[in-house]
């Protein structure tokens, strides 16, 4: 009989036309150091890394790109974190596609900046112009069912509603919407944002989703390494698990040793 | 000597000598043509064309790269 390691292997993610072994997607920011992110991430066992576009330090003594410190293995998916417009976005989607490694985007229009939500209008009219151009758009968005299905409409290659706001590490607050989304949506829903421990991750991917992003999570823990390693397991284990099948609620109790055979 | 004119670079003031191309802006600045995506006047300047673009006084030049992200 297989393991659930290999049933999942059997079953990749494909997004935009291209295929992953992983589930786990993780971010490349808020690292200690870089030496620990690139073992945390090796210790993930994800396949996409998300990287920001900012400008480059004039001052080289200072910074180099984080791809110097990331395998070329990965496929480096480019978000548009830090816009709060629809142009903004566009413009620092287009700029991450000419560094010539895919036409993928995680597409953020952040809407508050206490929350970081996402600004759907903007992110709607970014995703459609995006669209246009050939980018397969990884919309970043909440959990409104609605705006998930205008975002297929408008041709994203995967929905990515959001556990709780980026960076809180309150784990799954919506389960019910996670999943009403993953059962009307075509296109693959990879929840992002939001989870801050391994069995935050197991019950997200429990909800029957594609995949998970994070990178909080990881980063911040005492040890990423360690967490990094967990998190792999618990992607692996909360797919496993909704495959499976879980077994019914219930609110009494029901013996699992028989009552037969007991001794006078 | 060459004049020189003003000209912005990643929000910075420098001073470029007058019609220089932008892949000589890049090597002043000592930056790899192929580890910066290069955006001349809001309008993105492919690797293949950095050395035909030529920069005037008052241009706004950025210059990006991939950093850590989620």
């Amino acid at each position: 009989m297989a393991t659930a390691v290999e049933t999942i292997q059997a079953m990749p993610l494909t997004i935009g036309g291209r295929t992953f072994q992983s589930r786990l997607m993780v971010g490349t920011g808020k690292y200690p150091d870089m030496d620990t992110m690139t073992r945390a991430i090796e210790a993930s066992g994800a396949e996409v890394v998300t990287v920001a576009v900012r400008r480059v330090n004039l001052d080289r003594s200072k910074e180099t790109s984080v791809l110097h410190f990331l395998d070329p293995k990965h496929f480096f998916l480019a978000n548009t974190a830090g816009c709060y417009t629809a142009a903004d976005a566009i413009r620092y989607a287009r700029l991450a596609r000419e560094a010539g490694f895919n036409d993928f985007v995680k597409l953020e229009v952040i809407g508050d900046e206490e929350t970081l939500m996402p600004d759907v209008q903007g992110l709607l009219e970014a995703a459609k112009v995006l669209v246009q151009e050939g980018f397969k758009v990884l919309a970043y968005t909440n959990e409104d069912l609605v705006t998930a299905l205008r975002l297929e409409d408008a041709g994203c290659a995967a929905v990515m509603p959001l556990a709780s706001p980026i960076g809180s590490g309150l784990g799954l607050l919506n389960p019910l919407s996670v999943r009403t989304i993953k059962r009307r949506l075509h296109v693959p829903v990879i929840v992002d944002a939001g989870v801050g421990t391994a069995s935050d991750a197991c019950v997200t991917m429990e909800q029957g989703v594609d995949g998970i992003l994070m990178n909080t999570a990881i980063a911040a823990a005492q040890d990423p390494v360690a967490m990094a390693h967990a998190m792999r397991l618990a992607t692996i284990a909360g797919r496993a698990a909704y495959l499976a099948g879980r077994m019914p609620r219930r609110e009494i109790a029901v013996p699992s040793s028989p009552n037969r055979g007991m001794l006078d | 000597m060459k004049q020189l004119v003003d000209v912005v670079v990643n929000g910075e003031h420098k001073q470029i000598a007058q019609g220089a191309t932008l892949l000589e802006v890049l090597a002043e600045l000592e930056l790899d043509p192929r580890a910066v995506v290069v955006e001349h006047n809001r309008r993105i300047v492919r690797r293949p064309g950095l050395g035909d673009v030529t920069v005037a006084a008052g241009d706004a030049i950025e210059l990006v790269h991939f950093v850590g992200g989620g």
